[in-house]
């Protein structure tokens, strides 16, 4: 149905291969933005759940609209522009931080061939585009001409710098181990008879946890949210921004979130594999889903590693500038290139099996 | 050594995940929050509320204009202005409560001599307009007719402690 569909817009010419490819960013980027959407909703429930309260309920059933009415509250909101600011850069950086974190959607593979852009470099564009997301925050910081802001820019800079390391670590020894950059590829070496015993989370356990951790500092939430420290710099880098700015700096905080969320099961936990691969091979219809690898996995996956994001937030208090820098720079990076040694190690002398 | 343990310690983040798993046993306690216009706290019969003056069954009013509340009103909220009535008795021609003023302490209740000025257990009421805080006769009147069963409710299940 997909061939058919392209064959028929490919056949109007040029018009047509734009349409094709719009419609191919539109497929990723309007589920990613009722996913932000409902993760809104879900965070806040979730928070007060963990907080003894009940969180959203009154708009709509279980309050499951109130998502969706705080964006049309934003969008219908003015945007305020500060006399003094930078009006070009102003505008111009919540796209700089929106545009990565959704390009870095069109890699991620749900299921085996159900991949916008199955890029051989995967890893690497990846790494480059989460990494890209800071100009946002530093050029938002900087044009607001606000000292609250520019110090929240610097503080997100400094932190998401620091942080990249441990995690192009991280992201390192699951190369060596799959011998591949495409994401795809790193999946499919996962795939083995030994259920979730074959998922990379095993032997890379502590670059597993450590991308995570640094995941969460990358994407400036708590405990590591300093950019936007509400109890000393009232909102850091976005505080002079209001309506649909703020919407576009929220939409892109919380899509990298998912999209992190998303990269910790394609590369340590066995992407779109079953938890159950190999154990059972029953051919039963209905249960089918359980034990054979699909789409469904990759998604109970990440809506898991996106809870630990709430979770995180609703129990830790926020690291002090000097504790995350120390966290960063003399524990997450030391064990990293240790472990890249003992990955490397274990490849060589063919400790762990890849793909059996 | 010590300080191999406390290093090996944090780094496997078990004091962390204690916390983590205090928030998740948390997340599945029953909540306190009580959605308050669909929901509310069991009231006492004693609560002390919005006044009413009361009438007795036969739809004579209670009050004899004796002005005992008036005089015990700690914070002067009472005005009470009486005549003879045609039919020789006493009885108010003015009965305003300024609930502004108003501590409700409940002395007025409780100085009555024939349980005519109460306090019901009304609290949801609001003013719009300046002026609107000074309650007279005529409302007060309405309240203790609209909610009599409430007051008369209220006032049986305390008598047996009276």
């Amino acid at each position: 149905m997909i061939d058919a569909v392209r064959e028929s817009l490919l056949a109007y010419g040029n018009t047509g291969l734009v349409a094709w490819v719009v419609l191919k960013i539109l497929v990723i980027a309007v589920p990613v933005i009722i996913a932000v959407a409902m993760f809104v909703y879900w965070e806040r429930k979730v928070i007060g759940w963990m907080h003894v309260r009940l969180g959203p309920n009154q708009i709509g059933p279980f309050g499951l609209l109130q998502a969706f009415a705080d964006v049309f509250k934003l969008l219908f909101k003015e945007v305020i522009q500060p006399s003094s600011a930078n009006k070009f850069l102003f505008v111009l950086a919540p796209l700089i931080a929106l545009v990565p974190s959704f390009a870095a959607w069109s890699l991620v593979p749900f299921d085996a061939g159900l991949v916008l852009a199955d890029v051989n470099v995967g890893l690497l564009l990846l790494l480059a585009l989460t990494s890209l997301g800071v100009y946002g925050i530093i050029l938002a910081g900087w044009s607001s001409n606000s000292r609250y802001a520019m110090l929240g820019a610097m503080r997100a800079a400094a932190q998401t710098i620091s942080y990249e390391i441990p995690m192009g670590f991280a992201l390192v020894s699951v190369m060596i181990m799959t011998g591949s950059l495409n994401l795809t590829e790193i999946v499919m070496a996962q795939a083995g008879s030994k259920g979730f015993l074959d998922w990379y989370w095993l032997p890379l356990l502590p670059m597993f946890v450590i991308y995570f951790i640094s995941g969460v500092a990358e994407t400036n939430r708590a405990p590591f949210d300093m950019a936007e420290g509400e109890s000393e710099i009232v909102a850091g880098f976005h505080v002079e921004y209001s309506g649909s700015a703020f919407a576009i700096f929220f939409l892109a905080e919380y899509a990298n979130m998912i999209l992190i969320a998303f990269l910790a099961t394609v590369l340590f936990m066995g992407g779109w594999l079953s938890p159950l691969q190999g154990w059972i091979n029953a051919d039963v219809a209905w249960v089918d889903w359980i034990w054979k690898g699909g789409w469904q996995w990759t998604f109970i996956k990440a809506f898991l590693f996106s809870f630990f994001y709430l979770w995180f937030r609703a129990t830790f208090p926020r690291y002090r500038y000097d504790q995350i820098m120390r966290l960063g720079w003399k524990v997450f990076i030391p064990i990293t290139i240790v472990w890249v040694v003992v990955a490397a190690c274990l490849k060589y002398f063919g400790l762990v099996t890849i793909g059996a | 050594m010590n300080r191999v343990f406390n290093y090996l310690k944090s780094l496997l983040l078990l004091e962390l995940l204690a916390g983590m798993w205090l928030t998740m046993r948390y997340m599945f306690k029953p909540k306190y929050t009580m959605r308050y216009p669909e929901e509310h706290i069991p009231k006492s019969n004693r609560f002390r509320g919005l006044h009413a003056l009361r009438r007795y069954p036969n739809g004579e009013e209670r009050c004899i204009a004796c002005k005992l509340c008036e005089a015990v009103c700690p914070a002067l909220a009472i005005t009470i202005d009486s005549e003879m009535r045609s039919d020789g008795t006493r009885r108010t021609t003015r009965y305003e409560i300024d609930l502004f003023k108003c501590i409700f302490c409940g002395f007025c209740e409780e100085s009555c001599p024939v349980d005519s000025i109460v306090e019901t257990q009304l609290h949801e009421y609001h003013f719009e307009k300046r002026g609107q805080n000074v309650v007279d006769k005529v409302q007060l009147l309405a309240i203790g007719d609209r909610y009599e069963g409430e007051i008369a409710a209220a006032r049986a299940q305390d008598a047996a402690f009276r």
